[in-house]
């Protein structure tokens, strides 16, 4: 219980606004086709530099859950989901508006997303502590396999291709071994004096998220946006509470389902809410009505990929291995605080984690009231001309890099990462494994190493990384997840056939 | 459809990927490059398997580009790379964001060139952007950007 001794600091007036701020334009960034939550907090991070520990968390975490839940607001008025995490809502959530319920859909939206991102904020706070005294027991070993199991699962998953997915995440780990080498000092791999102190994480985020969504509005050439925004009629409030809680089988399996794959590193917000649709709909009595406006679907899709947010953060803060991609770009977020996640942060740095995590409860409650009040504001946003907000996240990209060490080398390290990116995105790679490798890198490779001088003094690395209990289980989640992986994606291209 | 596409991207990692194997097995200090040697293993394996799947004409995940997309994308990469690359160090980084986003604007802009309240927009936009832009780093989060034939 100690997360209610932290309360304090959540209800200063600086925390309360930023948390406000953060709510508030992360609904706006959440709404806008094209600002990812990813990328959104990658964009956010460079303003957080001046800010304490606290406070810049407290900001990071609000845009976090802000920008999933914001996404419904285009979803359901536009039919454009904000995030992929919101695909499933535009099912049901469109269709709902298109039949004068926009207000009605809003409503249940942001009903269902607080109600499953307060059960997965829980989660984090009951589960956090007892993971990180478990994980206090790793060797080096076991945290260099955690370390590769986070990139092998987000490899496997994220990626249309298994191949392609490992293929980004060794890109990744390469990217983090180019600078000067931690034990020895020795230069490796500097092609260019940019890259002298290596790949920083902050300017390679923002260019690995935002520079590919702003070449992809290049793409898109001189065009007349024709988004139609549907008008919203006035609902009651208290009978979108009393449908909520009238659909209980809807909300159980969405924010059961959206809390367990949060948990799982990699698997992300989309296929949470997908899945919780899915779902939903099997048990539903009222299976036919699903696809035509049903509100079953808006918030079994919402509960989950809200109730995602919170869970996907435990390995992050416990095992420094983060759930998703978002979580991945909040990692980069901590360490440029100089807070380093792992078995030991709730004991070194306790004034900072339980206002971060507290503030992302008393989030969603903002969330859920500034959503429902401003969802109109957000969809106007929304509708801002693709050219206008390419160039705006290309100004702040640059802005953003180069705030962080003030220098010229993270801007270009940042742009030829962001458009080497988007080249290999046409071809099936994928950002997320690359991102995890690269935070992921210096993690396994200092276990990696550690661990070989320990096993040349004992028994030789292969029993000392192989062998035991603990191994031989890491082990097999690496090779389970890589092994379904192609299994899922052959019988995938059987069925094709 | 794309299968040359898919060959040029492919070769392309997989002569990341041997640079980095040649590299990582030859240069010392040999425990320097330890972990580099393991990675660059499975990442010449990968990129390889990619790259001959890729020549066999058996590489599918992925659209690839179209004439059309590198069309339209060619002036917003070429003004935003004279921009970031150029731009940005001589003329100052405000100077040089304010003309690169006012490029950007005229570029893609889908209103006729010849209606003036189009420019109006365009100029009154470029401004504000501006000007949150110099609110927010220069005076709230005191980046010192270069500032090029400013000095």
């Amino acid at each position: 219980m100690d997360f209610i001794f932290y309360f304090g600091e959540v209800f200063t007036l600086t925390s309360m606004l930023l948390l406000i701020g953060g709510t508030i334009g992360g609904l706006i960034m959440g709404a806008t086709p094209g600002l990812s939550p990813t990328m959104t907090v990658a964009l956010l991070i460079p303003f957080t530099f001046n800010m304490t520990p606290v406070h810049g968390l407290i900001l990071l975490g609000a845009a976090y859950t802000s920008t999933v839940a914001g996404g419904a607001v285009s979803a359901i008025l536009l039919k454009i989901p904000g995030a992929p995490a919101n695909i499933a809502t535009t099912l049901d959530g469109n269709a709902m508006a298109r039949k004068g319920e926009g207000a009605k859909a809003l409503q249940l939206s942001f009903i269902s997303s607080l109600i499953g991102g307060i059960f997965g904020v829980f989660l984090l706070i009951f589960l956090t502590p007892v993971l990180a005294k478990m994980a206090n027991s790793f060797g080096y070993s076991h945290t260099f396999w955690l370390a590769i199991i986070g990139v092998t699962v987000i490899g496997s998953l994220e990626a249309g291709s298994v191949v392609k997915g490992l293929l980004s995440g060794c890109i990744g780990m390469w990217l983090a071994t180019i600078g000067f080498d931690d034990i020895q000092g020795v230069k490796r791999f500097v092609f260019h004096p940019a890259l002298g102190g290596g790949v920083n994480i902050i300017p390679a985020l923002i260019g690995l998220f935002a520079i590919p969504q702003v070449i992809t509005m290049f793409a898109k050439g001189r065009f007349q946006t024709d988004i139609k925004q549907i008008t919203v009629k006035k609902h009651p409030i208290s009978q979108a509470f009393r449908e909520v809680f009238s659909r209980k089988r809807a909300l159980a399996i969405g924010t059961s389902i959206g809390s367990v794959i949060g948990l799982i590193p990699g698997v992300g917000g989309q296929i949470a809410g997908l899945l919780a649709y899915d779902q939903a709909k099997k048990f539903s009595p009222e299976k036919a009505k699903f696809g035509t406006g049903h509100s079953e679907g808006v918030i079994a899709a919402e509960s989950a990929n809200n109730a995602m947010v919170g869970p996907s953060l435990v390995p992050l803060l416990t095992l420094s291995i983060p759930g998703s991609p978002t979580a991945a770009v909040l990692l980069g977020g901590l360490i440029i605080h100089g807070i380093f996640p792992g078995p030991t942060l709730f004991q070194d740095y306790p004034e900072v984690i339980w206002p971060f995590i507290n503030s992302m409860l008393i989030g969603q409650i903002l969330m859920c009231i500034f959503g429902i009040y401003i969802a109109s504001l957000a969809a106007r946003v929304a509708q801002v001309p693709q050219f206008i907000m390419a160039a705006i996240v290309l100004g702040l990209a640059a802005f953003g890099s180069f705030a962080v060490q003030q220098s010229m080398g993270d801007v270009y390290v940042m742009v030829v990462l962001g458009t080497m990116m988007y080249f290999l995105e046409r071809f099936g790679f994928s950002a997320a494994p690359l991102v995890l490798g690269l935070i992921l890198g210096p993690i396994a490779e200092s276990n990696f190493v550690t661990g070989s001088l320990i096993s040349t003094a004992q028994n030789g690395p292969f029993i000392y990384f192989f062998t035991g209990g603990l191994n031989i289980v890491l082990v097999s989640i690496v090779i389970l997840s890589v092994g379904f992986s192609i299994w899922s994606e052959i019988t995938a291209k059987r069925q094709e056939t | 459809m794309n299968i040359l596409q898919h060959k040029l991207s492919s070769g392309f990692v997989a002569c990341i990927a041997i640079i980095v194997c040649y590299i990582s097995f030859t240069r010392q200090p040999t425990d320097a490059y330890l972990f580099p040697r393991v990675i660059s293993v499975f990442f010449l394996g990968l990129a390889l398997w990619t790259f001959i799947k890729a020549l066999l004409g058996l590489s599918k995940v992925g659209n690839g580009l179209s004439l059309t997309m590198f069309k339209n994308m060619f002036p917003g990469i070429l003004i935003s790379s004279i921009y970031l690359f150029i731009a940005a160090k001589s003329l100052g980084f405000y100077t040089a964001t304010t003309i690169a986003f006012f490029l950007l604007l005229i570029s893609y802009d889908p209103a006729p060139h010849t209606n003036l309240n189009s420019w109006t927009k365009r100029i009154i936009i470029t401004a504000c952007f501006i000007a949150i832009m110099y609110t927010l780093f220069a005076k709230i989060l005191v980046v010192y950007t270069p500032r090029g034939m400013f000095i």
